[in-house]
């Protein structure tokens, strides 16, 4: 839930990073705090295990410029991806104004993202946030990796899109990040559907993790307009 | 179902109110230093002596203890623990829920008791609590149903600029 404080001109929101356990979460927040000059974020906390699982969660805040006269001040969140967490992922979920999925693009890691996607569906629908109406981008993370799945089934089996019923919105619109892909679609059932916007990236290098943090936080921005 | 979590604001005359309240308790109750924070982990506002460690962090994992608590509350058959206190050898802390949107934090030391802070913090917290339900019916009010607030209203070329 964005906070605006008129009194220090500041607008503050929340992001949170979901997605499977090992999927690359807290290494999208490392990649920000280390490329983020030191005067326009904050300390980087881990609520971690022993073996630096998140057990809670990761938190960062960044200060990402200023919009006519209010500093904007983005709270990144990651949850917990391992299954058994779901009572602190829930918890993380509470108030949030924008959400990038982080998948994991490794063939054998199809299940485990399909999974947090659904229990993301569920955890949003039990708060009464509708998923698909607010700031919602998705990450294709590992890309650089030889057993990375194609594209085209990621978007099928992760982000098939939902339906658009308003015909002046049903005409085909390339999204912005990714021109290659389609964020308004007809299918060949005649159907017209939405996708999330989705970036491809590999959080270990930093691809991609800066132009994800981008596209959520305009998103963001744009929904207080 | 919402577009989302929505979002709320305050004036310059509100944290004034806020400000001056946090103020007389501080001066009654001997404490230290208060605190805001939301229920999503934003810091509303510090009184008193400005703390020494990073109020943002701070106020982030005072949002998450407190939700925690919450949840261990409902485990063991009860609606909520609305306040929660942790004792250290020096410094101390109190943490009452206001409307369930917002934590008062108090911090304090060995020159009051927890005693004291408590009492007077009750007193606080009702005032508080009216303050904050007025607010947040007026934040309810002035958005509209399909989400928004009007600021950045127009200012879609703006927003893009700020991250090209």
């Amino acid at each position: 839930m964005s906070m605006i404080n008129y009194a220090s001109r500041e607008i503050n929101c929340k992001i949170v990073y979901y997605g499977p356990g090992l999927g690359g979460k807290t290494t999208n927040l490392e990649h920000v705090y280390a490329k983020v000059a030191p005067d326009a974020r904050g300390k980087l906390i881990s609520l971690a295990t022993e073996t630096e699982r998140t057990l809670f969660f990761d938190f960062l805040p960044v200060d990402l410029g200023t919009i006519r006269g209010f500093k904007t001040r983005f709270h990144l969140y990651t949850v917990p991806g391992q299954v058994y967490y779901n009572a602190s992922r829930k918890l993380i979920l509470k108030g949030v104004d924008g959400i990038v999925f982080v998948a994991d693009s490794q063939m054998d890691r199809m299940e485990a993202n399909q999974e947090s996607m659904q229990n993301l569906y569920d955890n949003m629908q039990e708060y009464g946030y509708d998923l698909t109406r607010m700031p919602f981008v998705i990450q294709f993370n590992k890309r650089d990796l030889p057993n990375a799945a194609p594209l085209d089934e990621l978007q099928a089996a992760l982000n098939p899109g939902w339906e658009v019923t308003e015909p002046a919105r049903q005409r085909h619109t390339p999204d912005p990040t990714s021109p290659s892909e389609t964020l308004v679609l007809q299918l060949t059932t005649g159907e017209w559907v939405e996708r999330a916007p989705s970036v491809e990236a590999v959080a270990v290098t930093g691809d991609g993790v800066f132009d994800t943090l981008r596209t959520v936080s305009k998103l963001v921005l744009k929904s207080l307009s | 179902m919402t577009v989302g979590a929505g979002s709320w604001s305050f004036t310059e005359d509100d944290h004034a109110v806020i400000t001056r309240t946090l103020n007389e308790f501080l001066a009654e109750s001997n404490a230290r230093c208060a605190l805001l924070v939301d229920r999503a982990g934003q810091l509303v506002t510090t009184v008193g002596e400005q703390p020494r460690f990073d109020a943002t962090t701070f106020a982030t994992l005072t949002a998450a203890d407190f939700s925690a608590n919450d949840q261990l509350a409902k485990l063991v058959g009860e609606t909520e623990f609305s306040a929660l206190v942790h004792r250290g050898e020096q410094e101390s802390m109190y943490l009452a829920d206001i409307v369930r949107r917002v934590i008062l934090v108090v911090l304090f030391d060995t020159r009051t008791t927890e005693g004291l802070v408590r009492l007077r913090a009750k007193q606080t917290v009702e005032e508080l609590a009216r303050l904050f339900t007025e607010l947040f019916d007026r934040s309810r009010q002035a958005q509209p149903a399909e989400g928004g607030t009007g600021l950045f209203a127009g200012l879609d070329d703006e927003i893009d600029r700020l991250f090209q």
